[in-house]
């Protein structure tokens, strides 16, 4: 990759289900270690966007390029082991194993040769180390929220996916998240893209948004332009 | 009792663990699982027949059922994992042809090699020591399958397949080489049965439906964890089937084994293994 390539640039994305259309020329372009909001009203294809990202969902049209490469078409472990760390919309912890377990399976994330940080998870959210051997399908959402950031950050990701972080999660923990992303991408360099629908969350942690509209980018909140006006102008609320 | 509890319990962990992986992790119903049991005998056989000594050859038979399970995952079962009816279909088909081509293959039956020597006393009775090996094959194999899936990467990447396959290779996970090295296991598991049970029976290419009844009967009542589901269901119907042999002799130990299992079915519809996840969370 040379140094002028963004992490992130897809282009034309169309994406269907069944028969239906939902994305409909997708364009997103994210240069290294950006923080990147994708906001929109419910149903307009945000969750769609991201698991075309991930590659669980194949495109009909467009591309997706990673750190250079081209992975249309590929599918989701390969996405994974080039370096993408992606947690879902509803978290999806696996509920039957461990935390440590759940955590091993993020290690794959960047490949065999890629570098591994379980210290820096334990570190970040400490309560995961408190609860390393308990299934995670027994922890409070909260605790699920962050384990399922930490089982991609074990895999020091390049281009981390986030799908509303912080959906039904009490302010406070939403607040140590914030923290915890803004600090993972100081120190690591790692490019973030979010969607979010909560104006504070927006607000925190976003340099700038794209924001999307039945399955198309319809308009962009510049960098220094993110304030609580534009956004609510762009969510409607 | 307890030596013919031991007999009873190995019988039925040898010949269901193999379909309970399988099942468990793909939800896959084998229907050809009792042909890899036939490979692993016929292979370990063959090979004592060719002058290898028998442990040697049971390995070997062992490690044949697990390669052509393998093969057989990757050239038919991954094309059915959507439609779970279709690969019972799809298995059942591979067993009726493989049985046939035995058949007219090999012929109608093959010259056995006797079990091994040996004996010993307990009181009145003598027991046969090849007996004390299947009980022990039977808790290497629950052995070997709680340190694969619980204390290697490979398992916890083949449990996190399991409970939620998008996410598993969202992650990263390689999730068609996790299920055809899985039902490898699977395979080379029935392989071991037909191995360690090839020496004290006569070899027939249908042999396999000898263990077919238990197989499924244990996997049924088990659930779909092989250490929390078919460990104890064969603990329990290897209970159950000895104190009613001992009783009033086979025929009543088989039915009410039977009769046992459709009680547990009734009672735990998910198993053994649903109801004792159920009750940790
Ligand atoms: N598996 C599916 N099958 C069919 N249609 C789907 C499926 N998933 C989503 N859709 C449809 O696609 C559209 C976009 O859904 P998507 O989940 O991407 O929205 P979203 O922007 O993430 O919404 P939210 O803010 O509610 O999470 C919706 O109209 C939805 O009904
Ligand atoms: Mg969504």
């Amino acid at each position: 990759m040379s140094t002028s390539d963004p992490v992130l640039a897809v282009s034309g994305l169309w994406a269907n289900y069944g028969a239906t259309p939902i994305l409909q020329g997708v364009d997103i372009e994210i240069g290294k270690g950006e923080i990147v909001g994708l906001i929109g009203r419910n149903g307009v294809g945000k969750t769609t966007t991201m698991r075309c990202l991930i590659g669980l969902l194949r495109a009909t049209a467009g591309s997706i390029r990673v750190l250079g490469q081209d992975l249309t078409g590929q599918p989701a472990d390969a996405f994974a082991r080039l370096g993408i760390g992606y947690i879902p919309q509803g978290r999806e912890v696996f509920p039957r194993m461990t935390v440590a377990e759940n955590l091993t399976v993020g290690e794959l994330i960047g490949g065999p040769k890629g570098k591994k940080q379980p210290d820096l998870v334990y570190q970040y959210f400490p309560r995961l180390a408190e609860r390393r051997y308990q299934l995670a399908g027994t922890m409070s959402g909260g605790e699920q929220q962050q384990l399922a950031i930490g089982r991609a950050l074990i895999g020091n990701p390049a281009l981390m996916l986030l799908d509303e972080p912080s959906e039904g999660i009490q302010p406070s923990i939403v607040q140590m998240i914030c923290e915890a992303l803004k600090s993972i991408r100081n120190e690591l360099g790692t490019t973030i893209l979010f969607v979010e629908q909560n104006l504070d969350t927006i607000l925190a942690i976003s340099e700038r948004c794209y924001v999307m509209e039945k399955g198309r980018i319809t308009a962009e909140i510049p960098p220094g332009g993110v304030t609580s006006e534009a956004v609510r102008g762009h969510l409607s609320i | 009792m307890l030596y013919q509890f031991a007999d009873v319990f190995a019988f039925l962990i040898l010949s269901a663990a193999g379909l309970a992986i399988v099942f468990g992790m793909m939800g896959v119903i084998n229907m050809a699982h009792g042909e890899f049991i036939m490979c692993g005998a016929y292979v370990t056989v063959g090979l004592v027949h060719a002058g290898f000594p028998l442990p040697l050859a049971q390995l070997c038979g062992t490690l044949a059922a697990g390669v052509i399970g393998v093969i057989v995952e990757m050239a038919i079962v991954r094309k059915f994992y959507t439609r779970p009816l279709d690969s019972l279909l799809a298995t059942w088909g591979l067993s009726l042809v493989v049985t046939q081509g035995m058949l007219i293959l090999v012929g109608s039956s093959v010259a056995g090699i006797g079990t091994p020597p040996g004996s010993f006393a307990v009181g009145d009775y003598t027991f046969s020591v090849y007996r004390l090996v299947l009980f022990a094959g039977a808790l290497a194999a629950l052995g070997f399958v709680y340190l694969i899936f619980m204390r290697t990467k490979f398992g916890v990447h083949a449990r996190a397949t399991m409970q939620n396959a998008k996410m598993a290779r969202a992650l990263g996970v390689p999730v068609g080489r996790v299920y055809a090295l899985s039902f490898g296991i699977g395979a080379g598991l029935a392989g071991l049965c037909g191995a360690l049970y090839a020496p004290t029976m006569t070899l027939i290419p249908t042999m396999g439906a000898t263990f077919i009844v238990e197989s499924f009967v244990t996997v049924v009542v088990g659930g779909s964890n092989v250490l929390l589901g078919t460990a104890p269901a064969g603990i329990l119907l290897a209970a159950v089937r000895t104190s009613l042999n001992a009783w009033h002799g086979q025929i009543i130990g088989q039915i009410g084994m039977l009769i046992a299992v459709i009680l547990i079915i009734r009672i735990l519809p998910e198993g053994i293994s649903g109801f004792l996840t159920r009750k940790q969370r």
